[in-house]
């Protein structure tokens, strides 16, 4: 089965994240922001034309491509 | 000895206005080496033995953007004696997660704590006592907006520095990793300081190269710190730097936890404003109303109305009438007074008079950055940007070179990836600009009875350009890779302050200003010689037939035989719209006999260029000056955006060989579809047009190959 990922919630949902993927330069980026292992993540909306998310986590807002989101892997909280 | 106190913070943090406050107006402005980041410094206001140093914003200490390289060089290599993070306290465990790197590198430490109002307002509250205690070093509660806590900062920094303090003190890791960590410690203890020894083992467990490289280590050693890690990565069952990642943010979590406590849960102000802002039915109205203000302000009314005051009158009229009168007075040879007047002063006037556009623009860009809504129009454009290789926050120097490319060139520099921001300054050039509004509406003139799609089509040539440019380009190593990682915060809104908006205003007009008086000014001495002198160096008549200029222009023309226009008057023309672009005009009234001073509407030019040139011809010249290298200001921009000679030469080389390539293929294929001649060139357009058509859908294949790293090399 395919794993869960932070592109697959819906908007609204809240995840907690599994693990981080990707190429190094932006895995790290997203760790650096705080999107670390155990967080809480909420979806929070998509940009006007369908893409970036706009995510909210640890207090923060930041937004992240669909395409990035893809390489996060999350537990969804529902 | 002066003492240095480094600046440090995440982007957002406050870092700028509080700089502004430390330092009052002593502070200069310069980049850090081979990167285009800002560098600024300054002393403490007061107290000029202290320097402040500023380093670019940054979340963490990692080397993957230039920012996070440049500030972790120097605090490594320069050792600051003291050092300032400026640490937001409405979102304190993300800003503390870099204050947990920063006291890694054993410098002496002091927390500015700021937006503490907005942390009051918000009903939240945080033990600054306890924190202070909990990270061992000073924290000082202050509000860098309101200007509170400042003098307090103040006599803490003076204190610590004289006070000689102890390093602060350092975040632990889980049991494993510290076990770990203890290992590469006893591997690298020969091999660094010991101040420097548990941050390099840090970074060495993370594989960092910059750091491995720096150490020098044995294939045994580092095949040692390669087991380490691969071990700590089983038994942790996940990735090193999510590992490390990951711990500093639980701890800080619960160090956090014991120090502050929440406010009510309520929406802030940001998220309300967000809900309209950026949402589905309202961003992108919103945002092309912003977008329309800011053209509106810098390029429609206040801007273009200063730029015309200052090229018409002061430029047009004040200096060169005052220098007439004082050259003449004193009986200057008429050949300086040339040189100057029609030189000098009509060729930097032609920048400088860009100077006022300029501010206005700037000071526009600065409020949507200090407000936090540039963020919001890369949100809102990011999907389509991006397709091409560029980011949503080219959207703006592309929209402001359509009034002139300088100011649009120069606001890219509010783009934070490098490659973004090259492939931006490479293309921006493209749009129509006001001065070449003149050259189209001569040609729509002469050949197309003045009708409006001529100029109508150069828009979108000038958007074609740009897309075939940045899908081309972002396919060549040095700009390859992915559009760079969108992982952007999304600021909270706050109102613009007007000294950091005014001030950011000002350095950037005075970047340009010295331009002007460097490479513009050659320049413009240089073609005016070059138009004014013959072979024998003797001065030449009015018409220029005989000057340097229409030699060279005669020898090109061969070059551009295949473009339909090779004779020396356009040629000329074209070179001298190298100066600016509304030039074109004013120079083929001059090299046609009909005197200066001709507009693109006086009848008799267009009778004689009419004369000149086939139609096919005169579209393919006009094609090849709005997309050929832009006017020298212009390329002063590119050059200080750049910041190095080799891209700056680049993009002159590519935007010159586009022009000649679409311009080739435009004529000869017209010249075969409409007129039926079939020749050579015909075959070589055909040729061209086969590769440009191969550049553009070749697959990336830096992308597959991950290439990620020309963020820090290139």
């Amino acid at each position: 089965m395919k794993k869960l990922t932070l592109a697959d919630i819906e908007i609204g949902g809240s995840a907690i994240i599994r693990k981080v993927g990707g190429d190094a330069a932006t895995r790290r980026r997203i760790l650096d922001l705080g999107l670390t292992r155990n967080t809480e993540v909420l979806v929070r909306k998509l940009a006007p034309l369908g893409d970036p998310l706009q995510l909210s986590a640890r207090g923060f807002e930041l937004s992240l491509r669909k395409a990035d989101a893809a390489m996060i892997e999350v537990e969804s909280c529902d | 000895m002066k003492k240095v106190v480094a600046l440090a913070g995440n982007p957002n943090s406050g870092k700028t206005t509080l700089f502004n406050h430390l330092t009052g107006g002593n502070q200069r402005v310069g980049n850090w080496p081979g990167v285009t980041v800002d560098k600024k410094e300054g002393t403490l206001k007061k107290n000029p033995g202290i320097k402040i140093q500023d380093l670019p914003g940054i979340y963490s200490l990692s080397p993957y953007s230039p920012e996070e390289v440049v500030s972790r060089n120097y605090l490594i290599e320069e050792r600051p004696d003291l050092i300032v993070d400026v640490v937001d306290g409405s979102n304190l465990v993300r800003n503390l997660y870099l204050a947990a790197q920063l006291a890694e590198l054993r410098v002496p430490l002091v927390i500015a704590l700021n937006m503490m109002d907005v942390v009051e307002k918000s009903g939240a509250a945080i033990d600054v006592r306890a924190l202070s205690e909990r990270l061992g070093c000073a924290v000082v509660p202050i509000s860098a907006t309101r200007g509170t806590g400042i003098d307090e900062l103040i006599a803490v920094i003076q204190s610590t520095l004289e006070a000689a303090p102890a390093a602060p003190g350092i975040l632990t890791f889980s049991a494993e990793t510290e076990a770990a960590l203890a290992q590469v410690m006893s591997v690298l203890t020969t091999h660094t300081s010991a101040d420097l020894l548990r941050y390099s083992s840090i970074q060495a467990l993370q594989a960092d190269e910059l750091t491995l490289a720096r150490l020098q280590l044995s294939a045994n050693e580092l095949a040692l710190i390669d087991g380490v890690r691969t071990e700590l990565e089983q038994n942790m069952d996940d990735e090193i730097d999510s590992i490390i990642t990951q711990e500093r943010y639980e701890a800080l979590g619960r160090l956090t936890d014991s120090v502050q406590t929440a406010g009510p849960a309520k929406l802030s102000p940001t998220d309300r404003i967000d809900r309209v802002v950026t949402s589905r039915l309202l961003g992108l109205p919103i945002f092309i109303l912003v977008m329309f203000l800011v053209y509106f302000v810098s390029i429609q009314t206040i801007g273009t109305m200063a730029t015309d005051w200052v090229n018409e009158v002061v430029f047009g009229d004040v200096v060169p009438g005052a220098v007439e009168s004082f050259m003449t007075a004193r009986d200057v040879a008429p050949w300086l007074l040339g040189l100057v007047n029609d030189g000098i002063v009509a060729g930097v006037g032609a920048v400088l008079g860009f100077l006022p556009q300029m501010f206005v623009l700037f000071l526009c860009l600065a409020i949507l950055e200090d407000s936090g809504y540039m963020a919001r129009v890369a949100f809102v454009m990011d999907r389509i940007f991006r397709r091409f290789g560029l980011s949503g926050k080219s959207f703006i120097p592309l929209m402001i070179s359509t009034g002139c490319s300088v100011p649009g060139i120069q606001a890219s520099r509010t783009m934070e990836n490098e490659r973004d921001r090259r492939l931006t300054v490479m293309t921006a050039s493209f749009m129509p600009c006001s001065a070449k509004l003149p050259v189209i509406a001569l040609i729509a003139g002469a050949f197309f009875g003045g009708s409006a799609w001529v100029t109508t089509s150069f828009y979108f040539i000038g958007i074609a350009a740009v897309i075939v440019s940045g899908v081309i380009l972002k396919k060549f190593r040095r700009l390859a890779a992915e559009p760079a990682p969108f992982v952007m915060e999304m600021p909270s809104y706050h109102a613009p302050r007007a000294l950091t908006t005014l001030k950011y205003a000002l350095s950037k007009s005075w970047a340009f200003i010295k331009r002007a008086g460097t490479v513009i000014l050659l320049s413009a001495i240089i073609i005016w010689f070059l138009s004014n002198f013959d072979w024998s160096l003797r001065m030449v008549e009015e018409s220029g037939a005989d000057s340097i200029l229409a030699g060279l222009g005669n020898s090109l023309a061969l070059l551009f035989y295949p473009l339909g226009f090779n004779n020396w008057q356009s040629i000329v023309a074209t070179i001298t719209g190298f100066i600016a672009k509304e030039n074109v005009v004013n120079t083929l009234g001059i090299v046609m006999n009909l005197g200066s001073g001709l507009t693109e509407e006086s009848p008799e030019l267009l009778q004689s260029f009419g004369a000149l040139l086939s139609t096919h011809g005169a579209y393919s010249f006009l094609l090849f000056n709005m997309l050929c290298m832009p006017c020298f200001a212009a390329v002063g921009a590119i050059r200080t955006e750049m910041a190095s000679t080799k891209w700056t030469l680049a993009t002159v080389g590519w935007l010159m060989g586009f022009a000649y390539a679409v311009s080739l293929i435009y004529y000869n294929l017209a010249q075969w579809f409409v007129n039926g001649i079939f020749g050579l060139w015909t075959v070589v357009a055909i040729a061209v047009l086969i590769l440009l058509a191969a550049l553009l859908l070749r697959p990336n294949k830096y992308l597959a190959a991950g290439y990620k790293k020309g963020l820090v090399s290139a």
